[in-house]
């Protein structure tokens, strides 16, 4: 890097860091700024130290997921056997997502609670009896001084110390694991069969299309797409809601007790993703069925229905498998909107409900859960893509 | 599909714009969606349409001469709203996508010029967005501003244009980064050109088609999610969005006020679908090896 490229790069860092303080202020802006730089930093670890660091955040992570399960004990031990296997056997890659997710979690706490003690308003707003004292009492038993950085303390001095995600502001006597411990497995089975409907949905539309570019079938499924694309998925389901349910009576309105509940909004979460994905499949195809090794496979003798499950869908399904990382992340979220929709009483729900009534350590909770999440499938991705791609395999 | 020797000869743009022309699709959107624009901004004032005056008397109308799309829950006319409404869905849009771009473009062509680490360091910026779920960041972003303050575009457009802005970056950077070690570039720097001069006059034309075919993609993604946020009751007062949100609100077996949720509906789906035609058309003509 030359000199004027160093001017240039020190301006920007600076035009960030202002933007930050005047965003935030400006011991939380420098904080958020440092923070950034540290997660930066984790772009240099060498393989070694990356796999260091990695084992022992993982472990750590480990440790404070099972002791929050099953105590203590069992923590240190699911740790120790969690630090020993990553460090010998998990790839550099995934120790490196690792190392990168936990600085993040911390980040991602400290600037959602500055942003969420900056917006108009507090969780004990609207209580009924707001004199001072009570409010006081209130905000010492909920831990929510009146400072950011002092409830930024209290909450990683419980999470890392007591492992607990806090008690929930807004619902009495519940602590934000025990309400989003039912609401996880609704919002993962219907993000997982929405992504396994638009994997499967949108690889078939993709691939048939991709086989005869310029057919009609290519041109139908395509415009298809481009108007599942388009379409907001609420409107979607709005529709399927009145045709389905409301006219049909095939399938109950809203609600979920039961896998006819999970129908429509799966679906509805599924479309647009669907339509992306066919496209992807649609190129992808498009360039395998190109390639020299598919004219050696015909070359050969080969029966079509071969080359394209053997041969071809392998490499046409790789920039979709790029994006299912993305588009588990989408799915999680776009669940904000469908499960309000359909009422679904899922994490979603609870982010949005926490968001509305300032209940900040619900809002926490969920932005880790989701953080986490996020990671996780991008984790998959990874490793799916080095499964599939032979050039990959060795840069683990 | 094959760039023939006329073509060749021609200056990009030029041969873009002819393989454009030829795309029907693609003309389809631009008109489509240009009769809706003027629509949304000119028609109200031309024919005297009046989205705010509440008539209680004329509530819940379904759709008749003297009111085209019906009237709402407070005898307001929805021909009126929805135009109106419009107006506000296609601003955001538009700006939105123009700071995104301005964001975008500086940052990945910065990121991709100097390379190296200080690439890696700007990407990875990127990735920690990137990998946050984005309505989080947007709706917390909107909590910022007051109850009263939210029915304003400016927060809205605000926050779509923090997120939307990394795709673009990635785009920009990619591009730049093979841009970068090209001949003419190397030229112009053996030249003596500033840093400035070769990204300003050598790197930027270069990466405009790409950066027109991507804005014009990412108008319909903000535009949807304005409307996710109206739906959840954090977006701007009378938009596309709203106005379907309100429709779905009233959805119920006894009575049905369909015209409530169909027309907005319409309006919006027509417009994204017309704007995502026009940008694959203006993706393909401007990259045709991507089709």
């Amino acid at each position: 890097m030359n000199r004027r490229g160093r001017i240039v790069l020190g301006s920007l860092l600076v035009a960030l860091v202002v933007g930050l303080a005047l965003a935030l202020g400006v011991r939380e802006g420098l904080a958020v700024a440092f923070g950034l730089a540290l997660i930066s930093s984790t772009a240099w670890l060498g393989p070694t130290t990356a796999r260091i660091v990695g084992a022992v955040f993982g472990a750590a992570i480990a440790f404070g997921v099972t002791r929050a399960a099953e105590g203590a004990l069992p923590g240190v031990l699911v740790a120790v056997a969690f630090a020993f296997v990553a460090f010998k056997w998990l790839p550099v890659r995934v120790l490196r997502r690792i190392a990168f997710l936990v600085p993040s979690l911390v980040l991602l706490i400290f600037t959602t609670t500055i942003l969420m003690y900056r917006a108009p308003g507090s969780p004990f707003a609207q209580e009924k009896a707001a004199t001072p004292d009570v409010e006081a009492a209130l905000r010492a038993r909920y831990g929510v001084p009146k400072s950011a950085i002092s409830f930024f303390e209290i909450y990683m001095r419980r999470l890392v110390v007591e492992g607990t995600l806090g008690p929930a502001i807004k619902v009495r006597g519940r602590t934000v694991e025990q309400l989003l411990a039912p609401a996880l497995p609704v919002s993962l089975s219907l993000g997982l069969l929405a992504l396994v409907i638009a994997a499967a949905l949108g690889l078939l539309l993709g691939m048939r299309a991709g086989l005869k570019p310029n057919s009609f079938s290519d041109h139908a499924s395509m415009g298809l797409a481009t108007i599942g694309i388009s379409l907001p998925s609420f409107v979607i389901g709005a529709a399927m809601m009145i045709v389905f349910a409301l006219k049909l009576g095939w399938l109950p309105v809203a609600g979920w007790s039961g896998y006819r509940h999970i129908v429509m909004p799966a679906v509805t979460l599924a479309l647009p993703y669907a339509a992306y994905i066919a496209r992807l499949a649609r190129s992808g195809t498009i360039e395998v069925m190109q390639q020299d090794f598919i004219r050696t496979a015909r070359a050969k003798g080969l029966s079509e229905r071969v080359i394209v499950l053997r041969h071809a869908l392998p490499g046409a399904i790789l920039p979709v498998v790029s994006f299912l990382g993305p588009a588990a992340a989408g799915i999680m979220t776009g669940s904000f909107v469908i499960e309000t929709l359909f009422d679904v009483p899922g994490v979603g729900q609870w982010f949005v409900k926490g968001a509305i009534n300032r209940d900040y350590s619900v809002v926490l909770g969920t932005a880790i859960l989701y953080a986490a999440l996020v990671t996780f499938f991008n984790l998959l991705v990874d490793l799916a893509y080095a499964w599939l791609d032979p050039r990959v395999r060795g840069q683990l | 599909m094959s760039a023939g020797v006329a073509e060749q000869s021609r200056g990009p743009w030029e041969a873009a714009f002819a393989r454009l022309r030829k795309n029907r699709w693609a003309l389809v959107g631009f008109a489509f969606f240009v009769v809706i624009t003027l629509a949304c901004f000119a028609l109200p004032a031309f024919a005297g349409l009046d989205a705010v005056t509440t008539n209680p008397v004329h509530k819940h109308l379904p759709p008749s001469s003297s009111h085209w799309f019906g009237t709402d829950s407070l005898g307001r006319d929805y021909l009126a709203r929805v135009l109106v409404g419009g107006r506000t869905s296609l601003l955001v849009g538009f700006a939105a996508t123009l700071s995104s771009v301005i964001i975008g473009v500086l940052y990945g062509a910065v990121s991709g010029y100097y390379g190296g680490r200080m690439d890696e360091v700007m990407m990875r910026f990127v990735d920690f967005l990137y990998g946050l779920p984005y309505m989080f960041l947007v709706i917390l972003v909107m909590l910022l501003f007051s109850e009263t303050a939210r029915g304003n575009p400016l927060p809205v457009f605000i926050a779509l244009g923090l997120v939307e802005w990394l795709t673009m970056a990635r785009i920009v950077r990619g591009q730049v980064l093979g841009l970068r070690e090209r001949e003419f570039v190397l030229a112009a720097r053996l030249l003596g050109a500033s840093d400035l001069h070769v990204i300003g006059r050598h790197v930027l034309p270069n990466v405009a088609g790409v950066v027109t075919v991507y804005g014009t993609l990412t108008v319909p993604s903000v535009i949807i999610l304005e409307s996710f946020l109206s739906f959840l009751g954090l977006g701007v007062k009378l938009s596309w969005g709203q106005l379907v949100a309100e429709g779905v609100s009233v959805v119920n077996p006894i009575r049905s006020y369909w015209w409530l949720l169909a027309f907005p509906s319409v309006f919006l789906a027509a417009t994204l679908v017309s704007l995502n035609f026009l940008g694959d058309g203006l993706r393909d003509a401007v990259d045709p090896k991507t089709r």
